[in-house]
């Protein structure tokens, strides 16, 4: 298990350098940082300074190297849109998008859950069928129709909830949250709805499959002629063993939610990560985009090999088969 | 010899006669293919007839903000209703769904030439060529179409400029939709191939001297290609909602040659003010175009899913 453990975190850092080579490369060879980051009227002893600040007369490799420490000691390049440290950008823009992604989390876990759970002991009763039918909308909606559709009824129609930003928040020092006040809740529900559709809907899916096949196994079987009451059985038996393959497949979907966070923030006009990121593609700010290209892979990685390292934690079966 | 009848389980079952029994039995499937064949004429013929109202002509600010034909202030020229420059919406949605149509197919073409020659080549030759590829196919995995799509439209800012013509920015969304395919057609295709490659057709076609392109896309590419083309249609799904995500941002397709994400993104400022109509149309045109089109792919995964065939 050891060298197991070893061997997959040590893939997982040979693939995030990958990755920030790419972005690497990005960043050394898209755009001019020089036209981006001087003014107009910039001597050229300015010029010189800049090129020896930013290393650009050293090789490439050694140009990646100090790229790389930079970035692990926080430093993550200069913005050529707005001419602030990346790294600012994101602590600004990461407490929204934290919130945002925690409460679609929460609507997940308590809406998709416990109806997955039941589509999945009664595949045939007329709710999950009516269930089943939302899931095949909520799965091939796309999300920024969701969100309008959402504006349409709630805020233009019946003009109850806001459609777009946060609402009031408050400052906690290094984190400005919009979970104190009933504006800013008010504000959060809807781009939450519409950022949980896609994880509700696939999480439903993916339960009741999961628990259509474990049911006809054998111990379920067995616990059934033994007379083990029929809600011990499926919540005690059942759904212990669909945890697995749920969790793996939620996990590789990461990166969907990540790209769906960035459109319900654009739709909702959501100050997080989301629309920094897609303001920077819309100038061409290649350092804001390297730095989110290396983030993704890196939540996607590491959440992905979390998943599967605590395999053994959640089905000690696992340790047993090898 | 006129009293020799075939007895009807006889009959040749040709890929007619299995096509229509499958949609006999499969109502929402026939249906979904009724409203693609439905939504890709309106898409094909109304542009052939009417004014192009993406131009001047096609244009008049009168009759801007006309609304659909049951409310009052109706004309009866605009059935559906105009937008805030006074095109008419029942033509700019045949202009735009015609976009979102060719945009979607050509990216899948891409995805589906790139990844199938990939992993044609990682299948069959294997060794240091099939790590390497795979391997890249893995670092890929992290990222979904829709993001890579917006990686890579950035990225082409970088070196083209904001101000690009209408033609090199559609070429980019598909280039970029196309590549964001191509590891699940390479993952595909490969696994298949290696089943087939240590077939005794494949030697045989090599004990005749055919060279190694040859074997591979003579003898092994039609084998493989049942389960590439039901992944086909279901990335046709992805392929547009993903075209219509980016237009919807302001990413994608320019408003002057429109898809049906440029108008939703167009109409979506009239919302607040009461002008629904100019995004919910096009969103429902887009909507029901697409779960068919899923619909229909989730069937034909059905048929052709050879795990489900083997256990029946």
């Amino acid at each position: 298990m050891l060298t197991y453990t070893a061997s997959r975190i040590g893939q997982t850092i040979i693939v995030l350098l990958i990755i920030s080579f790419i972005a690497f490369l990005l960043v050394a060879n898209l755009g001019d940082p020089l036209s981006a980051l001087l003014s107009a009227d910039a001597t050229v002893a300015e010029r010189a300074a800049l090129i020896k600040q930013l290393g650009l007369e050293q090789p490439m490799l050694s140009r990646f190297a100090s790229f790389l420490t930079n970035f692990l000691q926080g430093d993550l390049g200069t913005s050529y849109r707005t001419q602030e440290p990346v790294a600012k950008l994101i602590v600004e823009r990461l407490p929204a998008t934290v919130e945002l992604a925690f409460v679609s989390l929460i609507f997940t876990i308590f809406v998709g859950i416990p109806a997955g759970i039941f589509c999945g002991v009664n595949p045939k009763s007329p709710i999950s069928r009516g269930i089943m039918l939302f899931s095949i909308t909520g799965i091939t909606l796309p999300n920024f129709v969701v969100g309008i559709a959402l504006i349409a009824v709630f805020s233009v129609q019946l003009a109850i909830l806001p459609s777009f930003g946060r609402g009031e928040t408050v400052s906690l020092g290094f984190w400005s949250t919009g979970l104190l006040t009933v504006s800013g809740w008010q504000a959060i529900i809807l781009p939450a709805i519409t950022l949980s559709t896609f994880q509700i809907t696939f999480i439903i899916r993916m339960l009741r499959t999961q628990l259509m096949e474990v049911g006809q196994s054998e111990h379920i079987r067995f616990a059934r002629a033994r007379g083990v009451p029929e809600t011990t059985i499926w919540f005690h038996y059942a759904v212990k063993n669909t945890l697995l393959p749920v969790i793996t497949m939620l996990g590789l979907q990461l990166g969907n939610i990540i790209a769906f966070s960035v459109v319900t923030e654009n739709v909702f006009a959501w100050p997080g990560l989301g629309s920094l990121f897609l303001q920077s593609i819309q100038a061409a700010d290649i350092p804001v985009i390297a730095i989110y290209l290396i983030f993704v892979g890196a939540v996607f990685m590491i959440i992905n090999l979390a998943v599967e390292l605590s395999y053994p934690l959640i089905d000690p079966r696992v340790l047993r088969r090898k | 010899m006129s009293n020799v009848t075939l007895p009807s389980a006889a009959a040749p079952r040709t890929f007619r006669s299995s096509f229509f029994r499958a949609m006999r039995n499969a109502p929402g499937p026939t249906f979904s293919a009724l409203v693609i064949l439905a939504l890709a004429l309106y898409a094909v013929i109304v542009p052939m007839f009417a004014v192009n109202p993406f131009e001047l002509s096609g244009m008049s600010v009168l009759d801007a903000f006309t609304p659909p034909f049951w409310m009052a202030d109706a004309n009866p020229d605009f059935p559906l209703g105009a937008d805030d420059q006074g095109r008419n919406l029942l033509t700019a949605m045949a202009y735009g769904l015609r976009t979102s149509i060719i945009v979607g197919m050509l990216s899948v073409l891409i995805g589906l030439v790139v990844g199938g020659t990939l992993g044609l080549v990682a299948g069959f030759v294997g060794g240091r060529i099939d790590a390497l590829i795979m391997r890249f196919a893995d670092v890929q995995l992290a990222y979904p179409a829709l993001l890579l799509a917006m990686i890579i439209d950035g990225a082409s800012r970088a070196v083209l400029g904001n101000e690009r013509s209408a033609g090199t920015a559609i070429t980019i969304v598909v280039v970029s939709i196309g590549i964001a395919f191509w590891v699940q057609y390479a993952r595909t295709i490969r696994s298949s191939v290696m089943i087939e490659r240590d077939q005794d057709y494949v030697s045989a076609a090599r004990i005749t001297g055919r060279s190694n392109i040859g074997i591979i896309f003579l003898h092994i590419l039609p084998n493989v290609m049942a389960p590439v083309l039901v992944i086909a249609t279901i990335n046709l799904g992805i392929a547009i909602i993903t075209e219509a995500t980016l237009s919807f941002l302001g990413i994608g397709i320019p408003i002057t040659s429109p898809s049906l994400g440029t108008l939703i993104r167009n109409g979506n400022n009239f919302l607040q003010s009461g002008e629904w109509w100019i995004s919910i149309w096009p969103c429902l045109i887009l909507v029901f175009f697409v779960v068919a089109v899923n619909v229909l792919g989730d069937h034909l995964r059905d048929i052709y899913n050879p795990r489900l065939r083997l256990r029946s």
